[in-house]
């Protein structure tokens, strides 16, 4: 049973069917798919969800696929830690780590969103899927993609980390590096889009795949004990994420599952990509694209799409924005690393240093309940940490050695 | 000068289905007045009531966005290429 009644412009709200499309033809906006509120209010209910699998399919009722899901069944439901020794560094009462570094089968949110799309493309009647990736968004497709047997191109900017080539080529799609920015990937397979039959994820799919972020949010309230943070910090590169995180929690809110919510979402961007926190700490009504330079090369979209709707989501929310350095980021990796025990990538490096800056500015307040969204592995981007971290201590197999080089030394 | 201009899918059914055409304009804001000379109401789908292009159009000449150039007063050349784009999203 579907509760989707079709998909409906963000702009002008123009209604069309459930079919591989994107864009409203009349004003050129981002479609978005529509639900029937009223009968979800009276068939969902928070034991109904708790009852469901430990993945994204326990909010099923409020994913855009008709059948019973298909792709990634134990995608989805990651820890949610609660991280006193990073408060406790920070200054703050009550932080947690809502931990998708560990999700499952590639080790990013993404397999939520391709878990949505893939099983929304089978449903479509594709046999090819595709994808424009800043890395692991690739992971993902051509995991995701293997197991269900599709064919599957994928096509990445050439100069991705080497940990997120190999975790894309492992698992033999094709694999199209494109000597370019991720921006003029992107745009190169909107083309690519209009000329072939293909399921592009990010594209003609991505009405159905950008869904799946929800379930990001939805997990955040559902494991704090149906209730939603003072605060959520978040990375954004298209600015989706951020998007859907907040749209889980007014879904949430508009079912009766939860109170009204009174969180602040706040846009963490790195510096030398950080078109949306500009947008919003300018206070500009104007996104600027950029030509991203930047270590967290995951979150390297000069020119975001969702950029406005993300910008819109923190207005709304009365949260704010923040942009972090590379060293920052780095320093944001490893304060992770060593007081919770979590190895994120550099765009949870971004989220954990702009955490860090607004509990400093006092943009969020210390007695006030945090959420940080970490989004990526670490092992994927080891190559932005390498040279920052201190060496091994090197002895030889003697006692002498040992305690000459190690008790002296720590 | 001849300017060949590649249409998005759902611009298409404006022009009799062709994905690509070509019109005669030195910047993209006239290349957009002559579009709609050809074929009419296409400006209204990626410009607003203002004539300014929508905020989630992209136009791209010779594989750059117009956005890091002169915007609709960027200049355009013979055999120049534009392509007209909707946003996409990723990561």
């Amino acid at each position: 049973m579907s509760f989707v009644k079709g998909l409906k412009c963000r702009e002008c709200g123009r209604t069309y069917p459930i079919e591989a499309i994107y864009v409203c033809e009349f004003c050129f906006a981002s479609l978005e798919v529509d639900y029937d509120y009223d009968a979800l209010k009276k068939a969902v209910t928070r034991s109904q969800i708790e009852s469901g699998p430990k993945s994204i399919w326990r909010y099923r009722a409020l994913l855009p696929i008709d059948g019973e899901p298909t792709v990634g069944l134990h995608s989805g439901f990651t820890p949610f830690v609660r991280a006193d020794r990073l408060a406790k560094t920070l200054g703050v009462r009550e932080l947690y780590v809502k931990d998708d570094s560990v999700c499952h089968p590639t080790w990013s949110f993404k397999d939520r969103v391709v878990a949505v799309a893939l099983s929304k493309a089978k449903e479509l009647g594709f046999d090819t899927v595709a994808c424009a990736s800043t890395g692991n968004l690739a992971n993902s497709v051509a995991a995701h993609g293997a197991r269900s047997g599709l064919k599957r191109y994928i096509f990445i900017p050439s100069d991705l980390e080497r940990a997120k080539i190999l975790g894309t080529l492992v698992y033999a799609p094709i694999l199209i590096m494109v000597r370019g920015t991720y921006d003029e990937v992107n745009r190169l397979c909107g083309e690519i889009a209009a000329r072939h039959r293909w399921a592009f994820v990010n594209v003609n799919i991505r009405p159905y795949y950008a869904e799946g972020s929800k379930t990001v949010g939805f997990e955040i309230a559902e494991q704090l004990g149906w209730r939603t943070p003072g605060h959520v910090v978040c990375c954004a590169a298209s600015g989706s994420l951020l998007t859907k995180i907040w749209k889980g929690f007014k879904e949430f809110e508009k079912l009766g599952l939860i109170e009204k919510t009174k969180t602040k979402i706040h846009c963490a961007q790195p510096q030398g990509c950080s078109p949306i926190s500009e947008m919003i700490l300018s206070g500009s009504d104007v996104l600027k694209p950029v030509k991203p330079k930047t270590i967290a090369k995951s979150l390297a979209i000069g020119n975001p799409a969702d950029g406005y709707y993300a910008r819109d989501a923190v207005k709304e929310s009365g949260g704010t924005a923040e942009i972090a350095s590379d060293d920052e980021i780095r320093e944001g990796i490893q304060l992770l690393a060593r007081t919770e025990g979590i190895f994120t990538e550099t765009a949870g490096g971004v989220t954990v240093a702009v955490a860090k800056k607004l509990i400093e500015q006092g943009k969020i307040s210390k007695n006030e309940s945090i959420v940080l969204a970490i989004t990526g592995n670490g092992l994927k981007t080891q190559d932005a940490i390498e040279s920052s971290l201190a060496a091994p201590l090197v002895i030889d197999p003697h006692l002498s050695s040992f305690e000459d080089k190690v008790l002296t030394a720590t | 000068m001849s300017i060949k201009v590649r249409i998005p899918t759902p611009l298409q059914k404006l022009t009799n289905g062709q994905p690509e055409v070509e019109v005669t304009a030195s910047t993209v804001q006239e290349l957009i007045i002559e579009l709609e000379k050809s074929y009419p109401g296409i400006q209204a789908r990626i410009c607003d009531e203002h004539a300014n292009l929508r905020r989630f159009v992209n136009v791209f000449k010779n594989d750059e966005d117009i956005r890091f150039l002169k915007r609709e007063k960027t200049p355009l050349k013979d055999g120049d290429e534009v392509s007209i784009l909707p946003a996409i999203a990723g990561g």
